[in-house]
C-alpha cells in the first residue's frame, strides 16, 4: 500500500474539516467503549490473562525459529504447503502464482489486514484476476477504492448514507427507487451480492489471527461468517499469515482468544472462530483441495532484538485505537497506510521506515490509556518515545522543532529564569482564559489549536504548587 | 532460501544460532503437553448449572435452545420450530449415525437429504460434536458426516447436541478431541476445519450497531438432548440465575 503518512498533518486538518467523518466517528467511538468495559468486568480474570497472555507471546517471540519450524512440520503432515516470504513482493508473487496454477478468474477474501500491507487486490487485478472482498465493511470499501480506517471495523469513516447512495450507485441491475427502510435491508442486499461471489470464486484468501505450531493450524476470527464461506467453498484456500502470528499449542491460542474478543467488539466469543488444518480429507463432503499457508516477514524478523520487539506480541484487537484520543479526533486514514493508531504509531515506522512516518509516532497526547487497555500489555507510549528519539538522533525532526527544543533546554537549565518565564506564561493565559476553561485557538498557535482545544491553566505553576504542599507539611 | 533468510534474521536478532539441542527438546516437551493456563472461574459449577450456564450463553447471543428428552422427541420438536418459523419441513442433514437413528418415520411431513449444504438450500440440520458453556459456544469439527457447509450456507441451522457433550471450559472440548480424534490424513487428532459457533451470524459494519443475519445463518437453533441424569434441572427448585459473574448480567442487547 502508498504510504501517505509523511501528509499525516494535511490528512489530519482534512479530516477534522470532514463533518461526514466527524459524525461517525461520534457515533461509533462510544459504543467500542462500553462494550469492552462491560465484558472486560463480566470476567474477574481479565487482569491476570493479560498477564498471561503477554508472556505467551514472549515465549514465543524468543523461540519464533522453533514455533515456525514446528508449525510447518505439522502443515506438510496434514497435506498443506508453507510459503516463506521475506519480502511483500515475494508474497504476491506466490499468491499469484498459486492463483494461476489454479485457473483462477475470481478470488473471494476474507478481511486480513497482511493483504492490505501486501497490496494483493491490486495485484491480482493487474494480472486479470479479480478479488472480491467479502466482509461487509470491506465489501463497500472495494467498491468505494478505499483503504480501510480501522483494523476490525475497516468501515469505521462511513456513515448510513454513504451506505445506500453507494449500493444505489454500484448496484445498478437492482430498482433505482427501492428503499432502505432498515441498516437490515442494506445487509440482505449485500449477503445477496456476495453469495453468488462466494458459489463462484476459484480461490478463497483469509488472514490468520493466530497459527498453532502444536497442530498447523491457522485460525480466523469473524461475526459475519464470510471468511468462513471463504475459505470452505473454492477449490483453493491461501492463508496469509505474518510470521509473528504463531504460538505454540491450543491451550496457548485460547487463553489469548478470551482476551481478543472482549478487547475488540466486547464480546465474549467472537460468533465463528475457525481452526484449519490442511486440505480436504478423502472422505470429506466439502472443503478445499488444496490448503496454502503464505508466512510473510515484511520486517518482522528485523524488529526483533530492537526495543520494539514488544510490537509482535500485537493480536490486532483495535482497543489501543478504540481509547486514543487522537484516533478519536482524525480517523484512520490519516495515519496515511495500514495500520492506524497508537499500534500504527509504533508498527509503521517499523515496517516502513521512520524517514517517511516521523510524525506518527509524535501524533501522541501520551495519555497513555493504549497501553492500558491493551490485551498484551505493549507498551505504546514508552516505544513511541522510542521512534521519537531515534528521530531526533537522525536530525528528522522538523528545524523549527530544534530550535524550539533547544530554547526550551536552555531556559529550563536556568532555574530562576525557568520559573519567571512558566509563572508569567501561566498567568498570563490565566488571565485571558479563565471563564472558558479551555483556549480554542491561540495567537501564533492556530496551526495546533485548530485540532485541539489548550487547557487554561489553573492556579499557578507546577513548581509553586509544589513548593506550596512542601511547605504545609 | 528464504525460509533460511528468515530464521537467520531471526536468530540475529535473538542474538544466537539454532536452538541447543536440550532446548529443542524442552520445547518439543511444551507442545506435547501443552499446559493449561489460568481458566476462568465462572465455569466451574455443578453438571446442572454448567447446562443452564450454556443455554443461558447462547440465549445471550441471540441462538435459541429446546431441551428435548431423547432422540425419539426431535422429529416432533423440528416441525414444531419449523412451522412456528414459518419454515418449510425440507432440509438437508449430516450423514451422522446419530442422525439417522431418529425415527423419523413419525413425522412423514418432514423432508430431508444426506449431503453436504448448496446454496439454495434454506434450513439444516447438524450434529452437534460438543460445547462449551463457559461462552454458549458450539464446537463443530468437520468429518464426511458432519460437513462444514453446513454451517454456511442455509438461513437456518439447527444442531443436535447431547447435554452430556457440554463442557465447562474450552480447555475441555480440546481434551475431548485429543482423546477422540482421528485424522487418517495426519496422524494426529486434527480434522481438517473445527467451527466454533457462539449464535447466528452477524454485522456491526454500519454504522457499528448490531444486525443478525450476515453471510451466514440468520437463526441458530439447539435441540438439546437430556442424556446426562447428573445434568436435569434439580426438582421443582427454580434454576438458580444461571451464572454467577460479578459485576451483574449483561447489558441488554450487546
Ligand atoms: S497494540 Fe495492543 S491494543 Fe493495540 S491492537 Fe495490538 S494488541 Fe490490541
Amino acid at each position: 500500500m502508498h504510504v501517505t503518512s509523511p501528509a499525516f498533518k494535511e490528512n489530519s486538518a482534512r479530516a477534522l474539516a470532514n463533518p461526514g467523518l466527524q459524525k461517525a466517528l461520534g457515533t461509533a467511538k462510544g459504543a467500542f467503549l462500553q462494550r469492552r468495559a462491560t465484558a472486560v468486568a463480566n470476567l474477574p480474570e481479565f487482569e491476570q490473562l493479560r498477564n498471561i497472555g503477554r508472556d505467551i507471546k514472549n515465549h514465543t517471540l524468543a523461540n519464533l525459529d522453533f514455533y515456525l519450524e514446528a508449525f510447518e512440520a505439522k502443515v506438510l503432515a496434514a497435506g498443506g504447503k508453507v510459503h516463506w516470504c521475506s519480502t511483500p513482493d515475494d508474497a504476491r508473487a506466490v499468491v499469484l502464482e498459486i492463483c494461476k496454477a489454479a485457473g483462477a478468474r475470481t478470488v473471494t477474501k476474507g478481511k486480513s489486514m497482511i493483504s492490505e500491507e501486501l497490496g494483493i487486490n491490486h495485484h491480482l487485478e493487474a494480472h486479470g484476476i479479480q478479488p472480491v472482498e467479502t466482509d461487509l465493511g470491506e465489501y463497500i470499501l472495494q467498491l468505494r477504492g478505499e483503504a480501510p480506517s480501522h483494523i476490525i471495523a475497516p468501515a469505521f469513516h462511513l456513515n448510513r448514507e454513504d451506505w445506500e447512495a453507494d449500493f444505489r450507485r454500484l448496484h445498478t441491475d437492482l430498482p433505482a427507487d427501492r428503499i432502505f427502510h432498515e441498516r437490515r435491508d442494506i445487509l440482505a442486499e449485500a449477503r445477496t451480492r456476495l453469495r453468488e461471489r462466494f458459489l463462484a470464486a476459484d480461490v478463497g484468501i483469509t488472514g490468520a489471527n493466530f497459527l498453532i505450531a502444536e497442530t498447523g493450524s491457522s485460525v480466523i476470527v469473524t461475526n459475519e461468517g464470510n471468511g468462513d464461506l471463504t475459505q470452505t467453498l473454492p477449490r483453493v484456500h491461501i492463508a496469509l499469515a505474518s510470521i509473528e502470528k504463531v504460538v505454540p499449542t491450543l491451550e496457548d491460542a485460547t487463553s489469548l482468544l478470551r482476551l481478543l474478543a472482549r478487547s475488540a467488539t466486547g464480546q465474549d466469543f467472537s460468533v465463528y472462530t475457525t481452526f484449519s488444518t490442511g486440505a480436504r480429507r478423502d472422505a470429506d463432503l466439502d472443503g478445499p483441495q488444496d490448503y496454502h499457508v503464505v508466512l510473510v516477514d515484511g520486517g518482522r524478523s528485523n524488529m526483533i532484538g530492537t526495543e520494539f520487539q514488544e510490537m509482535l506480541r500485537c493480536i490486532r484487537c483495535a482497543a489501543c485505537m478504540n481509547h486514543c484520543p487522537v484516533y478519536g479526533a482524525v480517523g484512520g486514514h490519516a495515519y496515511g497506510w495500514v495500520y492506524p493508531g497508537p499500534m500504527g504509531s509504533v508498527l509503521t515506522p517499523s515496517l516502513v521506515g521512520i524517514d517517511k512516518t516521523g510524525l506518527l509516532p509524535n501524533a501522541s497526547t501520551f495519555c497513555g490509556r493504549c497501553e492500558a487497555v491493551c490485551p498484551v500489555k505493549i507498551p505504546l507510549p514508552k516505544m513511541m518515545r522510542h521512534w521519537r528519539e531515534r528521530e531526533f538522533e537522525r536530525h528528522l525532526t522538523p528545524a523549527a522543532a530544534r530550535t524550539n527544543l533547544a530554547l526550551w533546554a536552555w531556559v529550563a537549565k536556568r532555574p530562576a529564569l525557568y520559573r519567571l518565564a512558566t509563572r508569567a506564561a501561566s498567568g498570563v493565559l490565566g488571565l485571558f482564559g479563565r471563564r472558558k476553561g479551555v483556549f480554542r485557538s491561540m495567537p501564533l498557535a492556530g496551526g495546533w489549536t485548530a485540532g485541539r482545544d489548550l487547557p487554561v491553566p489553573e492556579g499557578g505553576t507546577f513548581m509553586a504548587r509544589y513548593a506550596e504542599t512542601q511547605r504545609r507539611r | 532460501m528464504t525460509k533460511d533468510a528468515i530464521l537467520g534474521a531471526i536468530r540475529r536478532g535473538l542474538k544466537r544460532g539454532p536452538l541447543p539441542a536440550d532446548q529443542q527438546a524442552m520445547l518439543g516437551g511444551r507442545l506435547a503437553t501443552h499446559p493449561r493456563h489460568l481458566i476462568p472461574a465462572r465455569s466451574r459449577l455443578p453438571r446442572p448449572d454448567q447446562v443452564a450456564l450454556f443455554i443461558h450463553n447462547v440465549e445471550k447471543e441471540f441462538g435459541t435452545v429446546e431441551r428435548v428428552p431423547d432422540l425419539a422427541a426431535i422429529p416432533a420438536a423440528l416441525s414444531g420450530y419449523l412451522a412456528a418459523q414459518n419454515l418449510p419441513s425440507r432440509f438437508v442433514m449430516a450423514p451422522h449415525p446419530e442422525l439417522r437413528e431418529i425415527p423419523w418415520a413419525s413425522r412423514p411431513l418432514l423432508e430431508f437429504e444426506q449431503r453436504r449444504a448448496e446454496g439454495t438450500d434454506q434450513v439444516s440440520l447438524q450434529h452437534g460434536y460438543a460445547a462449551v458453556a463457559e461462552t454458549g459456544t458450539l464446537m463443530l469439527p468437520s468429518a464426511p458426516d458432519r460437513p462444514t457447509t453446513l454451517n454456511l450456507l442455509v438461513e437456518t441451522e439447527v444442531v443436535v447436541l447431547r447435554a452430556s457433550r457440554i463442557v465447562g471450559p474450552y480447555e475441555d472440548a480440546w481434551d475431548l478431541l485429543r482423546a477422540e480424534g482421528k485424522d487418517t490424513r495426519s496422524g494426529g487428532f486434527m480434522p481438517r476445519n473445527i467451527m466454533f459457533v457462539t449464535g447466528p451470524s452477524r454485522s456491526a459494519d454500519i454504522e457499528q450497531t448490531l444486525e443478525l443475519g450476515a453471510h451466514g445463518p440468520r437463526r441458530l437453533h439447539i435441540l438439546l438432548i437430556d442424556d446426562d441424569p447428573a445434568a436435569l434441572p434439580m426438582g421443582d427448585a427454580p434454576v438458580a440465575p444461571p451464572i454467577a459473574i460479578p459485576g451483574g448480567p449483561p447489558a441488554p442487547g450487546d
